[in-house]
C-alpha cells in the first residue's frame, strides 16, 4: 500500500519544511501532501527519489531547483524559476508560473497548465541521454528559449495567441515547438523556423498525450494541430563575432 | 591604600622608562561622587577650550561638580596641560535605544571630544576612578598630583619609554574608558588590525599609541558583548590552534568559536598587560611570553608587576611570588 | 595589397653548429614552426608563440628566440599592439579575443608597497623556533558569541558556528575549468591542493570523475551556464562558489568554443557535444542582489546548510558596495578578482580596459565591510595577478583573508605565459584537449611542482610574518600599518590606507 505523509505547511519556514519532506522520503513515503503552502521557496531543493509531492497553495521561487527524480504537483500558481537547474523528475503546475521557468533544466519534465513569464526555458540543455522537456499550456512571454542548448520546449497557446517576441535568442541546441503560426518577426537572431514534419509530430505526440493526461485534456486535437518548429541556425551562434589576437 | 606605596614601587623600575611619561590610576577615590562619571580632562587652554566641553556635557546630562585637579609644580615637569575633573551624570533618556544608556553616552562623548582635537582630551571616564598621568618620571608625576592624597583600593601604575609615538601626556599610561583601565609593557604588532576592528564599532583611537586599543577592546568584549573578563582576555591572547585541536570537544568548540569570532581582536607582539575595573584586576602576557610578568600575593592583596623588586618595595613580606604562563590570565576580584 | 603581412612577432633561429638534428623541436612544437627539409631543419618563425617548448627540450641549446626582431617605427602612442589591432579589425570587422591576463603596462601597485620588519622595539620571531600560524578559516563568523560559564566553571557555547573551510595556508588555487585547461592539469593541481592542505576551484566546467578522489578539497563553481551543476556535484564539493564575474572580463559571459567540447567535456559539463558552451553574462535567475541571496540560500538549502558558499565578483569600480551587499546575504566568502586575473580567452578590450586592480579593490572592500561592522563575519579572498609570497602578504595586509592563485600554478606546471591558451594547442599540455598534448603533462610531476610552489610561498610567508613580529596570520589581516607606499600618489595611498615610506 502506498505510504502517504501529510505536512501542514502553514507558517513553516522552507528549511524545516524541506527537512520534513526529506525525512518522509527517507522513511519511504510514496506521496507527500503539503498543504497551506504560501511563498516558501526552494521546496524540493536537491530532492532525490521517486516520491510524489503534492503542493496546495502558492510555493515561492526556485521550486524543485536541483531536483533529481521526484514528481512535484502544484495545485496553484508558482513563482519565478520553477524547475531551475532540475536534473530529473517532473514538475506539474496547475496554474501559471513566473519568469525563467525551467532555467538551465537538463532533464525531466516541467508541465505548466497556464501561462509562463519571460525567458521560459532559458538555457535548457541536453547531453547524452538527458533531455529536458517544458510544456506550457497557455502563453509564454518574450525571450522564450533564450540561450537554449538542448531539450524540447512546447507552447500550446490554449489561452489565446502567444505573446513572446525574441524567441530563441542565442539558441544553439534543442527545439521550440509552438502551436499555430509564429510571425517570423518574433524570432530572435540565431533562431530559424523549419517545417513541422510528420516525424516531429510522432516525436511530440507522446509528450502531448502525457501532458493532456496530467491536466485532463482531450489530447487528440492537440496532437493533430498545426505547429511551428523553431531550431538554432547554428550550434555556434556567436562564432562570427570574434577574431584572434 | 594611598598612592605613596605604588609611587615607591614604580620608581624601582625607573631603568625601564625614559622620563617621558608616567601615570597612575586608582579605584575608590571619589566616594562623595561615586554615582557620577568622573571625567578627567587635559585642557590645552582653559579659557579657550573648557566652554566647549562644558556645553557638550550640559547637552547630555548634568555636571554635578567640576574643578581643577590639584597639581603642584615640579621643577622637572613642564605643565603643558591643565588637568580638570568633572563629576557628570548623563541623562539616560537621551539614548533610549541603548541597554546601557549612561555608559554609551559617556563613551560616545569621550570619543567625540577626543576626535575633535579642540584642546581637550578626556583621559579617564569611569565612576569612582581617576587616572593621573603626565610627561615625566614616575616620582615627578606622582608628586605633581600628590597621589599620596588619594585613598584607593586598586592601583595601577606605569612608567613609559615611548618609541613609536612622541612622549605626550595623552600617550602616557594608564589608558581608561569607563570602568576599565589598562597599563601595558611591550608593543602590539597587530595594532593596525586591532585599531581598524575596534574603530568599526564606533571607537576612535586618538592617543597615537597602541595600548589605547586594549582599553577599547576590553570595553567591547566585556561591556558590550557580555564576555567575562577572563574569556575576553582569552580572545585577546588565544591559545595556538595546535593547543585548541588537542582540547576535549566541548572546550575545543568554544575556544575555536572565540578565536574565529574575535580574530581581529587578537593581539600579537610582545606584551604584559594589567587591566582593572571596579571589581577586578587582571594581568596577562602575550602567547609566547615575550615580556616579563611577576605576581605576588599577600593576604587579600594581589600584586602584578614587571619586576619582583617593585612588589617587594611595596610589600616586603610578600607571601608568594609566581610567574604565570604565557597567555594565562591572573585574575583578582575585589572582595565585596 | 592594402595591409600586407605584418612583421613577425618572434624570430626563431637554430645555431647549425650546435644543432644535432634530433628533431625534438619538430616533435614538440604544436604550432608548426619547425620542419625537416633534407639535411636541415627549417624554421617558420611566423608560427611561433614564444611558448619556449622547443627551447626547453633542445638538448644542445641550439635554439634562440628574439622578440620583435623587426619592429615598427617606435611611437609612444601608436604602439605595435594598437596598430596590429587595427589591421586585424580592418580585415575582419570582429571583436579581438586574447589569452592570459591584462597586457597593458599599468603600474603594479604591489610593487610599490613595501612590507615591514621589527627592529628593537619588538622582537622579530624566528619561524624555525617559534610557531607562526598560517591556518585560515574561510567562512561566516558570528558577530559576537553567547559564551557563558556554568556553575562548576565549564564554559558553555550558545552560538552555533556555520561550517568553515580550514585551510592550512592562505594560498588557494582559483577556478580554472576542465575545458579551459586539460584534465591532467586539473588533476595535478587538485592533488597539490590536497597535499598542501589547501583548496582548489573547479571552474565552471563541472567535476570530472578523475577529480572525485580530491573532492573534499574542491570548491565547485556554479556559473551562469550551470555547467555540470546537479545535486551530486554540489554535495561532492567542500564548498560552492557562485561565479558572478571574472577579473579578466568583468560584465560579460564566456564561450568555450564547440570544437573543444569533446565527449568527456560534454559529459562533465552536461552539455551537448560540439556546441559552444555559452555562459551568459548574468545568471538569468539573478537580476538583483536579493536574487543573489536567493541563489546562495538555494545552494545551502540543497546541501542542507553544510557547505560554505562563496561569491566571486570581478573588481569593478563599485566593488566595495557590491561586496558589502554580498556580505549581508548568507554567503560565507566574497572572492574579488582583480583586473589582472588570467583567462583562457577574453575580448582584448575587456581584458585590458575593464575593472580595477586587486590591491585597490581588496582595500576598499575591507574598509567598507569594516565601516558596516561586518568585516570579520565574512571572508575575503583576493585574486588576480598574485605572483609570489610578497603579493600574498601584501594582499592580506590590505585586508584579504586568503588569495587564489591561477596563472602562478600554471607556470609551476611549465606554462610560459605565451598567452595563446585559446588556440587549444598548448604544447605544455595545460590549455589543450588534444590527447597527445595533454599526455605531455605528467600529473605526478606537475602536482609535485604545484605543491612545491605552495609550500615555498608558505615558508616565505611565515618568515615575513615572523620578521614583522606576528605569529598568526589574523594579526596581519588588514594590518596596513605594516605596509608603506613607495612612489604612490597620495590619493591612492588614501584608498589603500597606507602611509608613505619614511612616515
Amino acid at each position: 500500500m502506498a505510504k502517504q505523509v501529510a505536512i501542514d505547511g502553514k507558517g513553516v519556514h522552507y528549511t524545516p519544511l524541506n527537512q520534513r519532506i526529506r525525512k518522509a522520503v527517507e522513511d519511504g513515503a510514496d506521496e507527500i501532501v503539503v498543504s497551506n503552502v504560501l511563498g516558501q521557496r526552494f521546496i524540493g531543493d536537491g530532492l532525490r527519489g521517486n516520491v510524489t509531492v503534492r503542493i496546495y497553495g502558492v510555493p515561492g521561487g526556485d521550486l524543485a531547483i536541483f531536483m533529481s527524480g521526484p514528481t512535484v504537483i502544484v495545485h496553484g500558481n508558482a513563482e519565478h524559476a520553477p524547475g531551475n537547474t532540475m536534473d530529473a523528475g517532473k514538475l506539474i503546475i496547475h496554474g501559471n508560473a513566473g519568469d525563467a521557468v525551467a532555467h538551465s533544466m537538463r532533464g525531466g519534465k516541467v508541465f505548466v497548465r497556464g501561462d509562463i513569464g519571460y525567458r521560459g526555458g532559458i538555457h535548457m540543455k541536453q547531453y547524452e541521454t538527458q533531455c529536458p522537456i517544458l510544456v506550457v499550456g497557455g502563453s509564454a512571454q518574450t525571450f522564450l528559449g533564450e540561450y537554449m542548448a538542448g531539450g524540447l520546449l512546447i507552447v500550446l497557446g490554449l489561452n489565446g495567441p502567444i505573446k513572446a517576441r525574441e524567441i530563441g535568442s542565442g539558441i544553439h541546441g534543442g527545439e521550440i515547438i509552438i502551436r499555430g503560426d509564429v510571425d517570423a518577426a518574433c524570432l530572435a537572431t540565431g533562431a530559424t523556423q523549419v517545417p513541422f514534419t510528420d516525424e516531429d509530430r510522432a516525436r511530440i505526440a507522446p509528450v502531448i498525450r502525457e501532458y493532456a493526461g496530467d491536466f485532463g485534456l482531450d489530447p487528440e486535437p492537440l496532437v493533430s494541430a498545426d505547429y511551428t518548429r523553431i531550431i538554432p541556425a547554428s550550434a555556434r551562434p556567436f562564432v562570427g563575432k570574434y577574431t584572434w589576437e | 591604600m594611598d598612592g605613596s606605596g605604588i609611587r615607591q614601587a614604580l620608581s624601582m623600575m625607573n631603568e625601564r622608562g625614559s622620563g617621558e611619561g608616567a601615570g597612575y590610576v586608582a579605584y575608590g577615590i571619589y566616594p562623595d561622587y561615586r554615582d557620577c562619571y568622573a571625567l578627567h580632562v587635559f585642557f590645552d587652554n582653559i579659557r579657550e577650550n573648557k566652554s566647549v566641553v562644558d556645553a557638550t556635557l550640559a547637552q547630555w546630562g548634568t555636571i554635578e561638580h567640576d574643578e581643577a585637579i590639584p597639581t603642584y609644580d615640579r621643577p622637572n615637569l613642564r605643565a603643558v596641560h591643565t588637568p580638570w575633573r568633572y563629576f557628570f551624570k548623563p541623562d539616560p533618556s537621551l539614548a533610549p535605544a541603548s541597554t546601557s544608556p549612561e555608559d554609551d553616552i559617556v563613551s560616545a562623548l569621550t570619543m567625540r571630544v577626543n576626535t575633535a582635537r579642540r584642546g581637550a582630551l578626556i583621559f579617564s571616564s569611569g565612576k569612582d576612578v581617576g587616572v593621573f598621568k603626565a610627561g615625566g618620571w614616575p616620582e615627578d608625576v606622582a608628586d605633581f598630583y600628590r597621589i599620596e592624597d588619594y585613598e584607593g583600593y586598586t592601583w595601577l601604575a606605569h612608567n613609559r619609554y615611548p618609541t613609536n609615538t612622541p612622549g605626550w601626556w595623552g600617550g602616557a599610561h594608564p589608558f581608561n574608558l569607563l570602568g576599565w583601565s589598562v597599563v601595558h609593557n611591550g608593543e602590539i604588532t597587530s595594532y593596525g588590525t586591532n585599531r581598524r576592528y575596534i574603530e568599526s564599532f564606533g571607537y576612535t583611537c586618538t592617543m597615537f599609541t597602541d595600548t589605547e586599543v586594549v582599553a577599547y577592546l576590553i570595553d567591547l568584549l566585556v561591556r558590550r558583548h557580555g564576555l567575562e573578563i577572563d574569556l575576553a582576555v582569552r580572545a585577546l591572547a588565544p591559545p595556538f590552534w595546535e593547543e585548541i585541536d588537542r582540547m576535549p570537544e566541548a572546550e575545543r568548540e568554544w575556544n575555536r568559536a572565540l578565536r574565529l569570532t574575535y580574530a581581529p581582536a587578537m593581539m600579537n607582539g610582545p606584551f604584559a598587560i594589567v587591566a582593572a575595573d571596579a571589581g577586578t584586576m587582571i594581568g596577562f602576557t602575550d602567547r609566547t611570553k615575550l615580556r616579563p610578568m611577576v605576581v605576588g600575593e599577600c593576604g587579600d592583596r594581589l600584586y602584578i608587576s614587571s619586576e619582583e623588586a617593585a612588589i617587594r618595595a611595596m610589600e616586603p613580606k610578600v607571601e608568594s611570588i609566581t610567574m604565570p604562563a604565557a597567555g594565562e590570565p591572573v585574575v583578582g576580584r575585589v572582595a565585596p | 595589397m592594402t595591409i600586407g603581412s605584418l612583421p613577425p612577432r618572434y624570430r626563431i633561429s637554430i645555431d647549425p653548429v650546435r644543432c644535432m638534428e634530433c628533431e625534438r623541436c619538430i616533435e614538440n612544437c604544436s604550432y608548426g614552426v619547425f620542419r625537416r627539409d633534407g639535411e636541415r631543419i627549417l624554421v617558420n618563425s611566423r608560427n611561433c608563440t614564444a611558448c619556449h617548448r622547443c627551447i626547453a627540450c633542445c638538448p644542445r641549446d641550439a635554439i634562440s628566440l628574439e622578440e620583435h626582431p623587426c619592429d615598427y617605427r617606435s611611437h609612444p602612442l601608436w604602439t605595435r599592439e594598437a596598430r596590429e589591432a587595427i589591421y586585424n579589425q580592418a580585415r575582419t570587422g570582429r571583436i579581438i579575443l586574447a589569452g592570459m591576463g591584462n597586457a597593458l603596462d599599468y603600474p603594479v601597485i604591489f610593487d610599490r608597497l613595501v612590507l615591514d620588519a621589527c627592529q628593537v622595539t619588538n622582537p622579530s620571531l624566528d619561524p624555525l623556533r617559534e610557531p607562526i600560524e598560517l591556518l585560515t578559516h574561510i567562512g561566516k563568523k558570528p558577530a559576537r558569541l553567547d559564551l557563558r560559564r556554568r556553575e562548576g566553571g565549564d564554559v558553555e557555547l550558545g552560538t552555533s558556528l556555520t561550517p568553515n573551510l580550514r585551510v592550512e595556508t592562505p594560498i588557494m588555487i582559483g577556478h580554472m575549468s576542465y575545458g579551459a585547461i586539460s584534465l591532467n592539469a586539473q588533476v595535478a593541481m587538485a592533488r597539490a591542493a590536497k597535499e598542501t592542505g589547501t583548496f582548489m576551484g573547479t571552474g565552471e566546467g563541472g567535476l570530472h570523475s578523475a577529480i572525485y578522489p580530491y573532492q573534499d578539497r574542491m570548491i565547485v563553481q556554479v556559473a551562469s551556464g550551470r555547467f555540470g551543476v546537479n545535486i551530486d556535484y554540489l554535495e561532492r564539493g567542500a564548498a560552492i562558489e557562485i561565479k558572478i564575474g571574472q577579473g579578466a572580463k568583468p560584465g560579460i559571459g564566456g564561450h568555450l568554443p564547440g570544437e573543444k567540447v569533446c565527449t568527456e567535456i560534454s559529459r562533465t559539463r552536461m552539455i551537448p557535444e560540439g556546441s559552444d558552451a555559452i555562459s551568459p553574462a548574468p545568471h538569468h535567475d539573478i537580476y538583483s542582489i536579493e536574487d543573489l541571496a536567493q541563489l546562495v540560500r538555494a545552494l545551502k538549502e540543497a546541501t542542507e546548510w553544510k557547505k560554505p558558499v562563496f561569491v566571486k565578483i570581478a573588481a569593478v569600480h563599485n566593488v566595495a558596495a557590491i561586496a558589502a551587499g554580498i556580505a549581508r546575504s548568507p554567503a560565507d566568502a566574497v572572492v574579488v578578482d582583480g583586473f589582472r586575473g588570467g583567462t583562457g580567452a577574453a575580448p582584448r578590450v575587456f581584458r585590458d580596459h575593464v575593472g580595477i586592480p586587486i590591491e585597490a579593490a581588496v582595500s576598499s572592500v575591507d574598509a567598507k565591510l569594516r565601516d558596516q561592522g561586518i568585516r570579520n563575519e565574512i571572508s575575503v579572498i583576493a585574486s588576480g595577478g598574485i605572483r609570489g609570497s610578497a603579493d600574498v602578504a601584501k594582499a592580506i595586509a590590505l585586508g584579504a583573508d586568503a588569495v587564489y592563485i591561477g596563472t602562478a600554478a600554471l607556470v609551476a606546471m611549465g606554462c610560459r605565459v605565451c598567452g595563446n591558451c585559446y588556440r587549444g594547442l598548448c604544447p605544455w599540455g595545460i590549455a589543450t584537449q588534444h590527447p597527445d598534448l595533454v599526455e605531455r603533462l605528467n600529473p605526478d610531476t606537475a602536482s609535485e611542482q604545484v605543491a612545491n610552489l605552495i609550500r615555498a610561498w608558505t615558508l616565505e610567508l611565515a618568515e615575513l610574518l615572523g620578521a614583522a613580529g606576528i605569529n598568526s596570520i589574523e594579526s596581519m589581516r588588514g594590518n596596513r600599518d605594516r605596509l608603506r607606499g613607495y612612489m604612490l600618489d597620495e590619493s591612492l595611498m588614501q584608498v589603500l590606507d597606507v602611509k608613505q615610506v619614511g612616515a
